[in-house]
């Protein structure tokens, strides 16, 4: 029965609705004191020096710190989560516009916004490495000499590369492309920020702090400040949106702590618009080459794609360590391909450090847009309509479970009911008919498909660690004498409403209301450790260990009651939300009752202790796999190159849906994610490394005047090993979307000889595109 | 400067320095925090409240320039403990995820039916077009000014006329 289940309105909406959320910026604390980053206008300089004596000398400020300061402290230097280092507040120079130099604390924001002008830097400028492309080339600027092997950070590679070449020589037809999956930045709408709060006497730091995996957070403190963990508590409050963000530790988080344990005061500092997208965590930037072969038929039977990964200048991607390219091997897709081969290279450049973020399951999204532009490109090649290609070599529901050749097994899936439905949601053979009407009076329509295989909820902890800590989660249920029950869990939420669809799996394994559970997360003092909520892993991970937790709840419940009942403990089942005789139904306990007993003082059996509280960590056996089928509709004006997204079909599977007007919502946000970036979202260098992002004057993100209103299906094919049978769905669609935009506007452009246009699809680009004269869209360089 | 504003109905005189943003003087000096800040630049509305009656972005306001006027924020919108019907729609129809941007949505959501009670849903997207949400997609910030729109009046609102 799934009674709790449903599309319950949500319990966190009572306090934003009445201004009365609790963001870190709206936390004040007696004698709070503030700080700023003095940052690098330069993306490569030598620093000769810095001098704060004016700036110390300011009436408001109360402390400066510099990267000698820290390096006393050994916090001039942090561990990135991908094992590598990362400056706290540059010693030696400065590797990327924007990059951290100093810390001015004082006793007002704007004083220490004053007092950074104070600071007289003398740089030596270098030459900077802007192009990726130009990273290895012998004699190219050297952002790294800290490390031994220059610009370059790894090779990697998957699949099986004799097959694939076989398969390649063998194929009728063969497509290939170059694009560029261009950098890009989550910007959640509250930029990153902290209050540090060290209490000298108990030793104890505490940091509220916008952070996604406040459990890892503290591990990694604990490592850099010397203080022991169980003295550092991390509390999250309510995140304005992450999407990726705010998974990593920046430089300011650091510089609040150092600053708090000088001044013996709290430190809050919160980042401006511009800091955070110039040096928080960018997404993407993949420099991508694809090729795909197959039959004369349309039978695809090899892919190979050879990527080259621009990282910035510190490798600080946030993803499980044994997968430098993170999940970017499943790159086959949905498709029955049968030999694939990728490699990937890493490279340094003087730009901000970061590449794994931004809804991206971990790459996923840069190998869903590779095999879905390349699934479009061949359908051209051969003469065939995109959406028959699909589904010409989509997986079949009966090869589930699936091994793809880089080694992923797919849990489930019934793929082409999800295309179906899509087709028909969309009108497919009508829109295709309207099309060539458009077309004969001169009018650019495109229609975009896009199929996508997510694996989502890091993961199995043998396969999958960040920092050596194992990627499983805990939760701890503790049931009051009354029945009401307290859920403590590792992830929490940035807008995804766990404290509703975490007290909703509680409530239907205990035959509860989601009213009777309070969910309390992101506070590292009163919740079970855990990696945190980025990759769609709460309710894949967390939520499997609450559900696992109410389980075992509900067996101390059954003997429990079995003693009130004084029958044994077989002679009773779960029915309807209560513990009942077999065969004698109405006699029935509910956990109130079951509860109160428990807590009494009934006489319980031996090995009983009272109570019903449990907890469980949960280590997933695999990734969920959910998909979807998305159809984009666009029309295009040849003369501006302006796109306009008409109509988003998307179909989602996402196995059993626990709140499905949460689970829409996330979908909904994707979408607008997938016309952002396909569009207009970029993060562009000039060739002396100026960031030309650095603003949403710059950086534009999607209104509601560019957003239409999608249209939602679904399939439900449940995960089988999940326990409730639950996928994520917190990236599915800014996973699936892209692909669907960008090849809705090539397809509008077909008439025009276009076969691939890189993103954003700015009206710049794209009437680029028309006139045959594309550029690199990653750079504004002449 | 000294300055006076009122704020929700409460007036309140404090010295401010000429260039503090009403956006700062709201949150850091009268501690209202429900209207944030987010861009610097206007573009993202998650700092919009009314100054007198108009829907300003108080980023780019200067607290000196709202010196003897009125200010309405989100704190302010419920009337006698009942929540504006904006309010309500917003819950109902999931218009708000992170709940970033909602304060700003409704307060421009509420200046909208007040010049427009009957809105069409391209009437919201362009009333909203200057305010970012980076978590609904926009859909159901639209779906809940309609259902605000039809359901404007139904209670609260009698017992204060």
């Amino acid at each position: 029965m799934n009674d709790a289940y449903g599309p319950v309105p949500r319990k966190e909406d009572a306090r934003f609705i009445r201004g009365q959320g609790t963001f870190v910026d709206d936390i004040a604390l007696p004698g709070m004191l503030h700080g700023a980053i003095l940052r690098s206008p330069l993306a490569h300089a030598r620093i000769v020096s810095v001098d704060a004596t004016a700036a110390r000398a300011h009436p408001m400020v109360v402390a400066v710190l510099t990267g000698e300061d820290l390096a006393k402290r050994g916090m001039a230097w942090m561990p990135t989560l991908f094992g590598d280092v990362q400056a706290v507040l540059a010693t030696d120079k400065v590797r990327f516009q924007g990059q951290e130099i100093a810390f001015v604390v004082a006793t007002d924001r704007y004083a220490a916004r004053d007092a950074l002008e104070l600071i007289s830097v003398d740089y030596e400028p270098l030459p900077p490495l802007i192009d990726a492309l130009t990273a290895l080339d012998p004699g190219a600027p050297v952002v790294r000499e800290d490390l031994p092997d220059g610009n370059h950070i790894f090779d990697w590679s998957a699949g099986d590369k004799e097959a694939t070449d076989a398969a390649f020589a063998a194929a009728d037809v063969v497509v290939e492309c170059d694009m560029i999956y261009p950098r890009s930045h989550p910007a959640p709408l509250e930029t990153c920020g902290a209050i540090a709060d060290y209490d000298a006497v108990s030793g104890k730091l505490t940091m509220w702090s916008t952070s996604q995996a406040p459990h890892a957070h503290r591990t990694l403190y604990a490592a850099i400040t010397g203080l022991p963990e169980h003295k550092i508590r991390i509390v999250s409050p309510d995140l304005g949106g992450g999407f990726g963000a705010k998974v990593p530790v920046y430089p300011g988080y650091l510089c609040a702590i150092a600053a708090s344990m000088e001044t013996g005061r709290p430190v809050k500092w919160v980042e401006d618009r511009s800091e955070s997208l110039m040096s928080t965590t960018f997404a993407r930037d993949y420099h991508m080459h694809g090729e795909i072969a197959a039959t004369a038929a349309g039978e695809i039977i090899a892919l190979r794609a050879r990527v080259l990964a621009d990282h910035g200048a510190f490798n600080a991607v946030a993803q499980p360590s044994k997968f430098p390219a993170g999940f970017f091997h499943i790159f086959t897709g949905s498709y029955q391909i049968r030999a694939a081969h990728c490699e990937v290279t890493g490279v340094f450049t003087n730009k901000a450090p970061g590449g794994v973020a931004y809804s991206c399951s971990f790459r996923i999204t840069e190998a869903v847009y590779l095999v879905e532009r390349l699934t479009d490109m061949l359908a051209r090649e051969l003469g065939m309509d995109p959406a028959e290609l699909r589904m010409r070599n989509l997986l079949r529901p009966e090869q589930f479970p699936y091994t793809t050749p880089a080694g992923w097994q797919y849990d489930s899936g019934d793929y082409p009911r999800a295309l179906r439905l899509a087709l028909d949601m969309a009108g497919y053979d009508e829109l295709r008919r309207e099309q060539a009407e458009r077309r004969a009076r001169g009018e650019y329509m495109g229609i975009g498909l896009s199929f996508f295989t997510e694996g989502v909820g890091a993961g199995p902890r043998s396969q999958m660690d960040i920092l050596g800590l194992g990627m499983a989660d805990g939760a701890d249920l503790r049931v009051h004498p009354s029945g009401k029950a307290v859920l403590a869990i590792s992830v929490q939420t940035q807008g995804q409403g766990h404290e509703t669809t975490f007290a909703q799996l509680v409530a239907h394994e205990l035959g509860l209301s989601p009213d009777d559970v309070e969910v309390v997360h992101g506070d590292t003092d009163r919740t079970p450790f855990g990696l945190g909520t980025y990759g769609s892993r709460s309710t894949p991970v967390s939520g499997a260990a609450a559900v696992v937790a109410a389980r075992r709840v509900r067996e101390r419940a059954r003997l429990v009651a079995a003693a009130m009942f004084e029958v044994a403990p077989d002679d009773l089942e779960w029915l309807d939300g209560k513990w009942r005789v077999r065969g004698d139904p109405d006699q029935a306990y509910g956990l109130d009752e079951i509860a109160k007993a428990a807590h009494s003082t009934l006489e319980l059996p031996g090995g009983i202790e009272g109570h019903l509280d449990a907890s469980a960590v949960y280590n997933p056996p695999n990734l969920t796999f959910p998909f979807g089928a998305y159809i984009c509709v666009t029309d295009v004006d040849p003369g501006t190159g302006e796109v306009t997204v008409r109509r988003f079909v998307a179909v989602d599977d996402c196995g059993v849906r626990i709140n499905p007007m949460i689970v829409e919502g996330q979908i909904h946000r994707g979408l607008a994610d997938g016309i952002g970036i396909a569009l207009m979202q970029s993060i562009v260098f000039d060739d002396t490394g100026n960031c030309l992002g650095g603003s949403f004057m710059d950086y534009l993100l999607p209104t509601a005047i560019e957003c239409p209103s999608p249209e939602l299906g679904q399939t439900v094919t449940p995960s089988p090993h999940h326990p409730v049978g639950a996928k994520g769905i917190g990236e599915s669609a800014t996973v699936g979307s892209p692909a669907a935009v960008v090849n809705s506007v090539v397809d509008a452009l077909t008439p025009f000889g276009v076969v691939h246009a890189d993103m954003p699809l700015t009206p710049g680009n794209v009437w680029r595109a028309i006139q045959g004269r594309p550029v690199r869209t990653d750079l504004a360089i002449g | 400067m000294k300055i006076t504003v009122t704020v929700n109905g409460t007036d309140y005189s404090q010295v401010v320095e000429p260039r503090l943003l009403l956006i700062h003087f709201l949150r850091d000096e009268l501690r209202l925090t429900g209207s944030h800040w987010g861009c610097d630049t206007s573009n993202c509305g998650a700092c919009v409240v009314w100054l007198d009656e108009t829907p300003v972005k108080s980023c780019t306001v200067l607290a000196v320039m709202a010196d003897g006027r009125q200010i309405t924020t989100v704190e302010g919108l419920a009337r006698g403990g009942a929540l504006d019907p904006v309010q309500e729609a917003f819950a109902t129809c999931h218009g708000l995820q992170c709940g970033f941007c909602t304060p700003g949505m409704i307060m421009t959501a509420r200046w909208l039916l007040d010049h427009n009670p009957d809105p069409s849903p391209a009437e919201v997207r362009e009333a909203i077009s200057g305010q970012v949400c980076r978590c609904t997609g926009y859909e159901n910030i639209v779906k809940s000014v309609l259902w605000a729109a039809k359901h404007d009046g139904d209670d609260g609102d009698d017992a204060d006329e």
